[in-house]
Parts: structure tokens; sequence; C-alpha cells
């Protein structure tokens, strides 16, 4: 492998995203756990810069990490009883076996074609930039219809929250 | 990796050095740079905050350690350097100790995509207004991190208030922050200024440099919004357990974020360093920025002087009821109107190329649409007022019938 700013970067993010992954399932208590997961987060921030995609990588800072690691935060602040967890685990086991299959899964659906991947031999190389992004997302033949989905999902999904959580009485 | 070599790094390949030995050493001197210059600054921010404090309150401010005062900061700096550092010990060390670092870091990396002259930027990312959002969120974070590690009520009740108050005026300085990135059409940070030269953007869209204005004064917990260290209710909020040069560092940060906000506001709303001869020297540009950027920050410490703290439920209705609808309606108007214009052809497609002439209907009616919805926006605000008053005045007079009732009942 060759030695260059890119390799280092992945490394680097690698780093960064496998630690905190392990820093959040090991860690006794709670607000650091949402501190591992928000570094685990900014590896993969890390990754969408290396995949020349500087408009995820911004708002996957921004969203995850600036609003919902944020609010993850803010909820186990506010129930501090629970950020010293004496409990232990106990089925480790089970777990092991679940991540080691949805592991396999993984590895195997990025390498072997059984989602219609590409070999990365075969793979174009298309740098899109962040305007082509944009203009993909409202044109007729791009993703408008999916864009327009997920608004409208997330806009009921709010005012179903805001219907849920406010007083009978009002 | 594409190799860049301009500038320095051109100089020194002639020189006879190794290309890759040129490009990082002159990628080292702009990143030390661009790194250097807030630090730097922000030394003198401290001295020029005192100073314009202490005129607004009838005082005179530092003026006995170097000239006029100007070596009071460096005194400072050595009291906060020989101070004892202490670290509670049921506070979460790692956290406690890395807070204020990453609270000083979030704002000096904004740095990196600040324009200074049409060629001297750390870098011209494409996504730079994005990029100065994420980046600023992660001072949110460390103030949240600084509370809870630091093991103390105080601390904590401090890290809730800024939660609540950074998340929710984020909401409206990101819906301003669109404002000039849809005239521009394009969240380069220097893209959005070379856009500005027919027309500053605060011309065409005065309502969201308002909502920015206020919006970021909230984010930098300035007064009106300074509850998030207000002494007399939470000692001193957050960081009531740092000592030394960790408090110190919370300090420069939050000084030298108002600085950061004000170079912003003259990039996004002012034409950055747009202005008489700009072309002539990057120096007179530079100037340009830094005399607009001081003026906004020069008004940003006037009103943090003479307003006082308004109450947590007020700030969050402030924001929730007005400054957000606001902001909504303003971005949905602007890019309605804007896109009727250009449909219509009196309003350039590509702001860059235009000159004033092109640009004076499109200025004409964008004032008016925003002087249309600040008139609404006042006459609800007035309606809302008079509710208020005619509520608390009925709640006088029967407290009074209360009191006369109570009175002649003890004098029979």
């Amino acid at each position: 492998m060759e030695l260059n700013a890119v390799t280092i970067g992945f490394v680097v993010f690698t780093v960064l995203t496998l630690g905190g992954g392990i820093g959040v399932v090991t860690t006794r208590n709670l607000f650091q756990g949402t501190i591992w997961l928000m570094m685990s987060l900014f590896g993969v921030a890390g990754y969408m810069v290396l995949l020349s995609a500087p408009f995820l990588a911004a708002v996957q800072v921004l969203v995850y990490i600036g609003a919902i690691a944020i609010l993850i935060t803010f909820a186990v602040m506010l129930t501090r009883s629970v950020t010293r967890i004496r409990e232990r685990y106990i089925r480790t086991l089970p777990s092991l076996i679940a991540a080691l299959v949805l592991f396999l899964i993984l590895i195997a659906g990025v390498t072997l074609p059984v989602f219609g991947g590409q070999s990365p031999g075969t793979a174009p190389v298309i740098v899109a930039t962040t305007t082509d992004f944009g203009k993909a997302l409202v044109d007729g033949n791009g993703y408008v219809v999916p864009f327009m989905l997920a608004s409208l999902l997330l806009t009921a999904a709010m005012i179903g929250a805001i219907f849920i959580a406010r007083d009978e009485d009002v | 990796m594409d190799e860049i070599c301009t500038g320095l790094c051109t100089v020194l390949v002639e020189a006879g050095a190794n290309s890759g030995l040129a490009q990082f050493v002159s990628l080292l001197v702009g990143v030390l740079l661009v790194s250097g210059v807030p630090l730097l600054t922000v030394i003198v921010l401290i001295w020029i905050e005192r100073k314009v404090a202490a005129r607004i309150q009838d005082r005179i401010g530092p003026n006995r350690v170097g000239p006029i005062g100007l070596m009071q900061t460096f005194a400072d700096l050595l009291k906060l350097l020989g101070k004892e550092d202490i670290t509670p010990t049921a506070a979460d060390r790692v956290l406690y100790n890395a807070a204020p670092l990453v609270s000083f870091a979030s704002v000096v990396l904004i740095w990196a995509v600040v324009p200074f002259t049409p060629f001297h930027m750390g870098v011209d990312l494409e996504i730079g207004a994005l990029y100065f959002v994420a980046v600023a969120s992660l001072g949110t974070l460390a103030i949240m991190a600084a509370g809870w590690a630091s093991n103390n009520k105080y601390a904590l009740l401090g890290a809730f208030r800024v939660v609540a108050l950074l998340v929710s005026y984020e909401v409206p300085l990101v819906f301003a922050l669109l404002a000039p990135v849809m005239l521009a059409s394009s969240m380069s940070l220097a893209d959005i200024v070379n856009a500005q030269s027919g027309m500053w953007f605060v011309v065409l869209s005065p309502l969201a440099f308002v909502i920015f204005y206020i919006s970021s004064q909230a984010e930098t917990g300035r007064a009106p919004f300074d509850l998030i260290e207000a002494e007399s209710e939470l000692v001193a909020g957050f960081n009531i357990e740092y000592s030394g040069m960790k408090f110190g560092m919370f300090f420069a940060a939050e000084f030298l974020h108002v600085f950061t906000n004000g170079i912003l506001m003259a990039l996004l709303f002012f034409g950055g360093w747009m202005g008489p001869l700009y072309y002539e020297s990057p120096l007179i540009a530079f100037a340009w920025l830094g005399a607009k950027g001081t003026i906004i920050y020069l008004t940003t410490l006037w009103l943090r002087n003479t307003v006082p703290r308004l109450r947590i439920d007020q700030i969050m209705a402030f924001n929730w009821k007005v400054l957000v609808p606001l902001s909504i309606a303003n971005i949905v108007l602007l890019s309605a109107v804007l896109k009727i214009l250009q449909e219509l052809g009196l309003a350039p497609r590509d702001f860059i190329a235009a000159a004033v002439p092109d640009l004076l209907p499109t200025t004409l009616i964008m004032l008016l649409v925003n002087l249309a919805l600040v008139i609404y926006l006042l006459g609800i605000l007035r309606k809302h007022g008079q509710e208020a008053r005619r509520e608390s005045q009925a709640a006088q007079a029967a407290l009074a019938q209360l009191g006369m009732q109570a009175g002649s009942a003890a004098g029979d």
C-alpha cells in the first residue's frame, strides 16, 4: 500500500471510528459513552472527506455531533442517576455472535457483487461537486421523489412528536 | 491528493528546494499564520473590550500598564499562567482538561475558511458556510463537557442553559445564513464576497442580517443573552471550577468568537474586502475587511454593555415564537421573490458578474418585501404587547381590589 496523505488520513479516521465504537460499548459511564460516540461519528465524517464528499462530512458533524449527540448528552445529564451503572451486561456471547454475523454479512455485501456492487476497478471515477448534489436532489430525473418523501416523513414524525408530547387539557 | 504549489511554494522550488518539502513548508507557514493571527488578535481584543466597556460605563479602564494600558493583557496573562492549575478530585479528568482546548479550537477552526483578501485565505472550501456552522457546534459540546466534567451543580446548571440557548438559536442562525448563500448561489465564502461586488447583501436582505446578528450575539453568550455565565445567578456558570490558563482559554475563546462573528458578518453581508481601491493591493482589501469587521464587533460590545439580561423563558419565547418563524418567512419570501424576478428578467442570475444598475430593481423590490415583513411583524408584536399589558393591568386591579377588601376587613 502506498503511503500518502490519503492513507494516513484513512488510518487516523479508522482509529477514530473503531476506537470510538469500542469506547461506546466498554465504558461504564453514559456521558463518556456519548463523547466516544461523537469521536466515532467524527471519524465517519473524515471518511466522507476522503471520498470527496465535503458536504456530507459537514452535515455529518453538524447533524450527528452538533444536534443528535448533544441531545443524547442532554438526556443523559438530565438523568444523572443512570450515568454510573453498576450492573454488568451478561449476554456477551449472543451479542458477540450477532455482531460477528453482521460483520461478515457486511464484508460479503461489500466485496461480493450481491447488492449490485461494482469491483473497484470498474467503478466510475466521478467527482461530483456540491452543486451537482444539490441539483440532483431537486431534478425531476434525479432524486426529487425520494427527497420529497423523506421531507414528508420527517414533517409527519415531527407533528406526531408534538401531538404526543402536548398536554391533554390544552 | 492534487499537488498544490503556489505562492511561497514556487519561490522555494525556484530556490532549489525539493518540491514535496516546499509544499510542506508553505502549507505549514499557512497553517501557522491562519491559527496564529487569531491567537494574537485575542490579546488586543481583550484590551479593546475592557476599554470600550469602561468608556460606556463612564470609567477610564486599564491605563497603568504600558501606554494607555496596552500591556494590561500581558500582565493578566502572566497572572493566569502563574496561578495554580486545579483539577477537582471529583472531576472527570480527561474531559475536564480537554474542554477548554476544544472550546478554543472550535473558534480558531472557523478562521481556516475566512477569505482575508481576494488571494489570501486558508482554504476556499466549497461548503465554507456550512463548515462554519458545523465547527461552531463543537463549541457547544466543549461547554457542555466542561459543565458535566466539573462535577459541580452550578457548572451543570450553566451547561443546561447553554444547550437550550445554543441549540435553539442555531436554527435562526442557519436560516439567516441561507440568504447570502442563496443570493450568491454558492456556499464558498470567497464566492459570497465576490457576488457582493454590485450590491452588499445587507441591502438586499436586511432582515437576514438582523436575524444573524441577534442569533450570533446569542451564540457567543453575550448580553442580553448572557445567562450562560450569569454571575449573579450561577456564580460563574459552566466555568466555575476552572482556574488559571484553562479558565483563560474559555475566556479567550469567547472574546475571539465575538470578533470572528464580526468578521463573518462583514464577509456575508457587507461585501468582505470590497471597497474603494481594494483591487490595488491585498493590503487595502485586508484593511477593508478588518475595518468592517471591527465596526460590527464594536456595535456588539455596545449592545453588550447597554442592555440588561433576559430571563431564560423570555429568551426561549423570543427565539421560537418570533425569530424562527420570521427567519423561515424571510427565506421563503426571499427565494420566491428572487426566482420570480429572475424569470421576469429583472434580477441577474449571476450576482458575481452583475453591475450596480442591473441590481437596482432587485434591490428595490427586496427592500419593499423586507419592509412589508417588518411592518407585519411589528403589528403582531404590538397586538401581543397590548394583550400582555391588559392582562397585567387586570391582575393588578384585582390585587388592589383584594387589598382594599382586606384593608376594610381589618378596619372593621
